[in-house]
């Protein structure tokens, strides 16, 4: 075999990114570029792509340094609607306590907060249609709360209690609400984003007027679905809103091992030819201004939009992690785009349609209000203590028809819960 | 002459071990996959291996399955040992072109040009109320494709044993962990205490480097009655019913399902005219089906009783009916009842 010609070459180096903050750490995020508002301007909604790469670099911003709404994003919500914003987002919020001291009481195993992302989902679905079709990861449980979904039900799925309309099958705040244009959430990362695609073509395709939109976080953009979903999008101009939700984190990777050390997730819209808008996340205005922008462009047959939600994940991962020990303590308290709910609460303030003690008493009703509807659903059972949906229903749903195979199964089961609990086991 | 130094481990403790000790052995021996670095893995399976080996040894990949076991086959190819862990068995699918059609083929059709020695380590199973998306027992999938090698440990001592064999191994492996018991044996018992490791001769393992070899099953009760061919979880499950229920069982942990130890199996089914096949995956075209036929091909004329099977349902992985599904005591017993009075 031929001896390499090189060795005098310098040998290579292999990267491997590194969070700038690590436990012990003090964070310091004065790196981050916050450009003016309006430092790049609300295109016409039927602009080139290609016309716009500044905005997948940028951030979009309404709510100024003084709380005031202004520059050419700016909605121009009247105040009844930004009263509304505030509310879910504060629902959202006690809704997300209730049900996370819930599984540290063991009374379910698992749950997911959105605290500092609220506006990612709240301000987004409130640019939709009701019949318009969400696909969500497993943190826009603002969706929801947005469409005013029962949230008896929700708790009843996070109980996987005898009240689930998912029967106990998934595990907690994995919902399903086909009635209120929320796609069953799978578990696995970025499925939902050729779906999106694929129903979004389909609408097109039947002449309708209904777009649908995507959510997924940073980390999960590296997932070849994400890819996969753009691609499709692209060349079938098709009427999808996708939505990156960039809370820095995913689990314990920070966003750099999904290549944010490189370019934005706003900007891997350009290489396909999509629309790519880069927002302040923590800025429901902003929020609201690039999905309505990124809708009524999809409604008009400009094709898809993606957009970039820079924000911060204020929580773990989920129940099962500790950030703290893989992150820098306070990072949450010293992000410099600030709080949501804070930012929306000072701005109704600013404007004089909302005062602290307003919003305190509102902080009370919401949580008195969810406490209220937490006791209902757990009336039907918490997991666990045998108030689950009956035995049998494990069976259905596998097929339309079930076969012959899982009926001898469920008959199976039958039999050895009666070994198991005796002859009054139908009780339970 | 003193023995060997031994050491209580669990079973995450035993895999960490095992991957300490290859680092150190091998430099060629890489380990990627999520939260795997700095974090130390959300089962604490890799803590402290990128602080002692380095960042280029043991670091944390984009959220990728696909890339993950792709980017695995190429530095196999390059002649590295990568060891990559996919967080959850449920997330292994996107990953599956790369190794059903590269990892599994490379070796057949290259001639032996490329070879893929890559070990994916994977927790797998269920009983921890994960829901159908943290749950799975997909095995089957894998052996049922020409050119990898399937490995489940069932102690802490066999998984560093068999993960040290598994990463030495010139194909490629993969290495299910059945989570349920990375902390301690289940008895099946749900509403039972856990019992730790510590408690369990299995948990005593060598701190040095050993192999186990893959493809040979472990014969971990013998007994003149009935065979049962199981592995996993269900080891624990079923040693701890037949103890319940004074069954004299010959209790075999398959440990490797593919390549099987026919050898073990045959001898001990044909002793005892009976064999029981027991998994916590899905029944139909599951592992057992494989067990069974090649139980009736080899000891049709030696057996007293057809073989029975003993699984989960085959419905998606239930959350709040977890324990109507999973493949417990009263499954086990009743399946007994049945084999023994035939």
């Amino acid at each position: 075999m031929e001896k390499s010609k090189k060795d005098n070459l310098a040998p290579l180096h292999l990267h491997i990114p590194e969070p700038k903050f690590r436990p012990g750490d003090v964070a310091d995020f004065s790196d981050i570029i916050i450009p003016s508002v309006d430092a790049h301007p609300r295109p016409d909604e039927h602009v080139l792509p290609a016309d716009i790469h500044p905005l997948a670099y940028g951030l979009i911003r309404v709510l100024d340094e003084n709380h005031q709404a202004t520059g050419s994003w700016n909605p121009g919500l009247d105040v009844a609607t930004l009263q509304v914003m505030l509310r879910k987002m504060l629902l959202l919020r006690a809704f997300d306590d209730r049900m996370f001291r819930a599984q540290r009481q063991g009374k379910t195993s698992f749950y997911m907060k959105s605290f500092g992302e609220e506006a990612t989902s709240v301000a987004a679905t409130m640019t939709l249609d009701f019949n318009d079709m969400c696909f969500p990861s497993y943190r826009q449980q603002g969706i929801l709360i947005t469409r005013d979904y029962p949230l008896v039900d929700m708790m009843n799925q996070i109980y996987s209690n005898r009240g689930d309309r998912l029967k106990g099958r998934q595990l907690p705040i994995m919902y399903s609400a086909k009635d209120y244009g929320f796609f069953s959430l799978s578990g696995n990362l970025t499925t939902q984003y050729p779906q999106a695609v694929g129903w979004a073509m389909a609408s097109a395709s039947r002449g309708d007027t209904r777009i649908s939109a995507v959510w997924c976080g940073d980390g999960s953009t590296a997932e070849g679905d994400f890819h996969n979903a753009l691609t499709f999008a692209a060349v079938y101009n098709a009427p999808v809103i996708f939505q990156v939700v960039n809370n820095q984190w995913a689990i314990s990777s920070f966003s750099g091992f999904a290549g944010s050390e490189r370019t934005t997730f706003a900007a891997r819209a350009i290489g396909y030819g999509i629309a790519g808008l880069r927002v302040d996340g923590n800025d429901a205005l902003a929020v609201y201004a690039a999905m309505q922008w990124a809708a009524n462009r999809a409604r008009k047959n400009g094709g898809p939009t993606l957009i970039e939600y820079f924000t911060y994940r204020g929580e773990g991962h989920s129940t099962s992690d500790d950030p703290g020990a893989y992150r820098a303590a306070e990072e949450y308290a010293s992000w410099p785009l600030g709080d949501p709910v804070t930012r929306l609460k000072d701005h109704l303030i600013a404007i004089g349609a909302w005062s602290d003690a307003a919003h305190d008493a509102l902080i009370i009703e919401l949580s008195e209000n969810v406490k209220t509807i937490q006791k209902e659903a757990e009336q039907n059972g918490i997991l666990g203590h045998g108030l689950h949906h009956p035995f049998e229903t494990m069976f259905e749903d596998v097929f339309e028809e079930m076969p012959w195979h899982l009926k001898e199964q469920c008959a199976q089961m039958l039999e050895e819960q009666q070994d198991k609990f005796g002859s009054n086991w139908e009780a339970r | 002459m003193s023995g060997p130094a031994m050491k209580t481990m669990n079973m995450i403790e035993a895999i960490n071990s095992a991957l300490d000790i290859m680092l150190a052995k091998d430099p060629d021996v890489v380990i990627m996959g999520e939260d795997v670095g700095y974090f130390g893995g959300v089962f604490r399976a890799t803590a402290g291996l990128q602080a002692k080996h380095g960042k280029t040894r043991v670091f944390d990949t984009p959220i990728s399955e696909c890339g993950i076991i792709g980017v695995g086959v190429g530095m196999a190819a390059y002649g590295l040992r990568p060891v990559p862990e996919i967080q959850f068995a449920d997330y292994i699918y996107p990953g599956l072109d790369q190794l059903v059609s590269e990892a599994a083929r490379l070796r057949y059709r290259s001639a032996n040009d490329f070879i893929c020695p890559m070990t994916v380590r994977s927790p797998f199973g269920g009983g921890i109320f994960g829901g159908q998306t943290h749950s799975q027992s997909p095995e089957s999938l894998f052996t049922h494709v020409c050119g990898i090698k399937t490995v489940i440990p069932a102690t802490p001592y066999d998984a560093k044993g068999l993960l040290i064999a598994a990463i030495e191994d010139n194909d490629p492996v993969v290495f299910f962990e059945p989570k349920r018991i990375y902390n301690g044996p289940f008895s099946g018992y749900y509403d039972r205490p856990v019992e730790p490791w510590s408690k369990h001769e299995g948990s005593a393992v060598p701190d040095a480097y050993y192999r186990i070899e893959l493809g040979k099953a472990a014969v971990v009760r013998e007994g003149e009655a009935v065979t049962v061919l199981t592995y996993g979880t269900m080891v624990h499950v079923v040693k701890a019913v037949v103890a319940e229920h004074g069954i004299d069982a010959e209790i075999i942990d398959l440990r490797t399902l593919l390549p099987l130890d026919i050898e073990t199996i045959e001898a001990s089914v044909k002793k005892t005219g009976r064999c029981m096949v027991v998994h916590e995956a899905t029944r139909t075209s599951g592992f057992g089906a494989e067990l069974a036929a090649q139980v009736q091909e080899r000891c049709f004329y030696h057996l007293e009783a057809p073989v029975e099977r003993v699984t989960g349902f085959d419905t998606p992985y239930p959350h709040s009916l977890e324990w109507a599904y999973f493949p417990g005591p009263v499954r086990l017993a009743r399946a007994f009842d049945k084999i023994m009075k035939d």
